[in-house]
């Protein structure tokens, strides 16, 4: 798997090893290819479809997360196609679900045009928020389902198994055990979910609360275990 | 909750725990056939039982629309409401249904007596409306096979009830097989020119001679027989008329390839196949086709479209959500577990032993040089007989229309639907398009999984795409993003056009939304759920544009999400010249109905049963809201 291999990515030639994604051989070169779902640290299912590139000779898109770099391939990651779908997954995900904390998507959608109001009279996924544990609060109306959270609670980190899917398509998110509150769950509390989140959806209690307009005084006396520990 | 009465359960879930996860559809089936539905505690039980992580149980009773979370009424009743049955007025019976047992759709009478729901496609198209009760003691009711057609090779056995493996013979190929070097029986399948019947049209001898290289054991050959392309019915007739062409087929690929273990996976639409199916292969069993060096198990879906893409069947076999995979890798090398698979269609296999007896030669005179062989046509919608007809690849379509004794009622035809939801509309200056998969792609039509639906004149089609657009949003899996919220913007769309109060930009919108979905969703579903949509755009591109009918007004965009203002009321008795979708359906469905007398009775809307449950459920979340 050592060999290397010569591509063309929009023009200007790169040679890599043979196993390198599209996405890695573009970074070598300064093409920025963006991404979404993809996390250094998780297994990329090529979901958010934001980072395809028209490859010559392919009919369909190819994911750059996932498609390897082989021998003379010709890649485009800004044709017309590309940037049509990615601007309309831009507009699809604007008029889906609470993007105010996800910065980067808001750029990315600066950068393409993409309209928040591209789509009137559109259905909106939105839940309450569930504030059930002392860790985090989980606000699914922000989740765009990049499913890292599912990933690092099972296969690709803690083996936890405390969250998986609700219901399917449009309706999908992201859901306990019949619903359980997390504390009645399998989970330990370790954050990792928290942490590869990348849109505000899974989100520190204290960061939570803060943002709620309660100041880190009385936080602190919410939060006895964390004043304990100050006192020490 | 507490009268859940595990005692019940657990016996009946130890078949099932040396399968470990890949028990988990059939233990779930199990439970909801025992309490009606699936109470958390059972689910619980079978999740110790083998050894799944309760989420993922969760995540797959939430993926599957026919495994309930909460109870339902002792007798589900399921009308079908797509497109065929739609022709056929199966809103207005819905309507009466409702109206009659004085619940809503998706809801239990008070007593807990009967739910009543709308359905997707049963696979029961040409017997339309076609409606599925569940818990009447019904189970054994087997709809009636309508089967025509100038040759009767796959059909040899259908349209008189099962054929048992007396009636059936011996599996004459597959001992001939048997005699023959396993390389020699897939060149007899490459040189016979066969190519899957499942909608994807992939060479079968190519795909079988991938699995037999490939590295890794066991091997496995698995039988598509998820069939629920809206339209589509052929697998099921030919499953519950000719079980043992199937298995044959399958035993005849299993030797070329060296699998030890088989599957057919059965949507679960279909459980009055399943007895018939089990019947046969201890048949096959006792006569010794079967036995320790191959067999064949049976899976029954549980209501998801997307089960019938091959990676996500796979994924559904394991006893996981049906997610398809990223391909590559192919299942020749990585299928299901991850071992060397040939997965064919229901119809693939069945050809298998006609050119094994016959020879690839023989064979090839059938069809023309490049679609050879017999293929099954799933005639539906506004013909005079609607039915499954067998015929050699090569005949025009007007041919085919006319042996279905042409449009219904003496009416002119509008369009034809081919391939189904995921396909593609002809129009009557394409009658002469002959019956192939390479005149069919020069004419820019899917012969897909040989869906041919008529629609007459009368029709309006912004009803027949709001129905397209539903189905697809219904049956999405929600994993890439292009269909996950494409399919869901189509609907809307869709249903503003049908609605007649478009608003400005729709047409880009949809148009932008379909090519997004077509060039970068991961999977089959998704690259051909705007298929039919930018079809009839290219056809009938008036019916998109606001302004451009008769009587329409337009309304502005407005700047936020909730946007789009509703076109006034007068606009739809303007449109009159397309009558209202609902009417139409009602009125016209009733001529159809009697249409011509023909050999065969073609039976009236049929209840049949199964042992699935019911449906609604609770807890489908969406979380909408606008």
């Amino acid at each position: 798997m050592t060999e290397n291999v010569t591509l063309t990515i929009d023009g200007k030639q790169v040679s890599v090893e043979s196993d390198t994604t599209l996405l890695k051989a573009a970074q070598q070169i300064g093409v920025d290819i963006p991404t979404i779902c993809f996390h250094e640290a998780t297994t990329s299912n090529a979901l958010c479809r934001i980072c395809v590139v028209e490859v010559e000779g392919q009919r369909l898109l190819q994911p750059a997360c996932i498609v390897k770099a082989a021998q003379d391939m010709k890649v485009r990651t800004r044709s017309e196609k590309v940037v049509r779908a990615r601007r309309t997954v831009l507009e699809m995900l604007a008029s889906t679900m609470d993007l105010s904390d996800a910065p980067e998507i808001l750029t990315m959608m600066d950068e393409y045009g993409a309209s928040a109001e591209r789509f009137p009279d559109a259905e909106r996924r939105e839940s309450e928020v569930k504030d059930d544990n002392p860790m985090y609060v989980r606000d699914y109306s922000k989740c765009l389902l990049c499913w890292r959270c599912v990933q690092v609670c099972a296969e690709d980190a803690q083996y936890t198994f405390a969250i998986n899917f609700d219901g399917r398509g449009f309706e999908t998110q992201i859901g306990t055990f019949f619903d359980r509150s997390i504390p009645e769950t399998s989970c330990v509390l370790c954050g990792q979910c928290v942490a590869v989140c990348p849109t505000g959806a899974l989100k520190p209690k204290r960061e939570f609360l803060l943002e709620q307009g309660m100041s880190p005084n009385e936080i602190s006396v919410l939060n006895t275990g964390r004043k304990r520990r100050k006192e020490k | 909750m507490s009268d859940i009465d595990l005692a019940r359960l657990k016996p009946l879930l130890e078949p099932y725990m040396s399968l470990g996860r890949s028990g988990l559809l059939p233990a779930l089936h199990t439970a909801q056939k025992v309490y009606g539905w699936l109470p958390q505690e059972a689910a619980a039980e079978i999740a110790k039982s083998l050894r799944v992580p309760l989420a993922d149980v969760h995540g797959v009773i939430e993926f599957y629309s026919l495994f309930y979370n909460e109870p339902t009424g002792k007798r589900v009743i399921r009308v079908c409401t797509d497109q065929a049955c739609a022709l056929k007025g199966a809103d207005g019976l819905l309507k009466r249904l409702r109206k009659q047992h004085g619940v809503k759709a998706g809801q239990t009478t008070p007593d807990g007596t009967l739910t009543i729901e709308a359905s997707p496609c049963l696979g029961l198209c040409e017997q339309a409306p076609a409606v599925w009760t569940v818990g009447d003691g019904s189970e054994s009711n087997r709809p009636r096979s309508a089967v025509y057609g100038l040759i009767r090779l796959l059909t040899a056995n259908c349209g008189n009830g099962t054929t048992s493996l007396a009636k059936y013979g011996e599996y004459a190929a597959l001992q001939k097989a048997l005699g023959m070097k396993r390389e020699d029986v897939i060149n007899e399948i490459k040189a016979s020119g066969l190519v899957g019947r499942g909608g994807a049209a992939f060479p079968a001898g190519v795909k079988w001679e991938g699995a037999a290289k490939a590295e890794g054991q066991p091997k496995y050959v698995v039988c598509n027989a998820d069939e629920s392309e809206p339209g589509t019915f052929k697998d099921r007739i030919l499953l519950l008329d000719d079980p043992h062409r199937t298995i044959e087929g399958m035993c005849i690929a299993a030797y070329a390839i060296g699998a030890t273990k088989g599957y057919i996976y059965l949507r679960g639409e279909y459980p009055y196949i399943l007895p018939v199916l089990e019947n046969a292969l201890s048949e096959a069993r006792r006569a010794g086709y079967l036995n320790e060096d191959f067999d064949i198990e049976i899976r029954l879906g549980a209501g998801a479209y997307i089960c019938g893409e091959e990676t996500a069947l796979f994924e559904s076999i394991e006893g996981k959500r049906g997610f398809p995979r990223v391909k590559p890798p192919f299942p020749t090398t990585h299928g299901l577990f991850g071992k060397p698979t040939v997965i064919n269609n229901v119809e693939t296999l069945c050809n298998v032993p006609l050119i094994i007896k016959e020879g690839a030669a023989t064979y090839r005179q059938i069809g023309t040089e490049k679609s050879t062989g017999p293929k099954l046509f799933c005639v539906s919608g506004d013909v005079a007989r609607p039915g499954l007809y067998e015929v050699a690849f090569g005949m025009s379509l007007r041919d085919l229309l006319g042996m279905a004794g042409g449009v219904a009622s003496g009416k002119h035809l509008k369009a034809v639907l081919f391939g189904g939801a995921a396909g593609a509309f002809a129009t009557p200056d394409q009658l002469d398009v002959k019956l192939t998969f390479e005149d069919l792609r020069a004419a820019g039509l899917p012969l897909g999984s040989g869906v041919v639906m008529v629609f007459d004149e009368t029709r309006d089609m912004r009803d027949v795409l709001a129905r397209l657009g539903k189905f697809f949003a219904h049956e999405s899996c929600g994993k890439c993003y292009p269909c996950q919220m494409g399919t869901q913007r189509q609907k809307e769309i869709l249903d503003r056009i049908a609605a007649g109060k478009i608003i400005e930009g729709d047409l880009e919108r949809l148009q932008d939304v379909g090519w997004t979905m077509t060039d970068a969703s991961l999977c089959g579903l998704g690259q051909t759920a705007a298929s039919a949509v930018l079809s009839a755009m290219k056809l009938w591109p008036e019916m998109f544009q606001a302004g451009r009918l008769e009587g329409l007004k337009v309304a502005k965009a407005k700047k936020n999400d909730k946007g789009g203002k509703k076109i006034g009321k007068a606009s739809k008795a303007k449109m009159a010249r397309k009558p209202a979708a609902k009417k139409a359906v009602v009125k016209k469905s009733k001529p159809a109905n009697k249409a011509k007398p023909v050999e065969k009775k073609v039976s009236k809307p049929k209840s049949v049963k199964g042992k699935s449950k019911p449906k609604k459920n609770v807890t489908r979340k969406p979380a909408k809201k606008g």
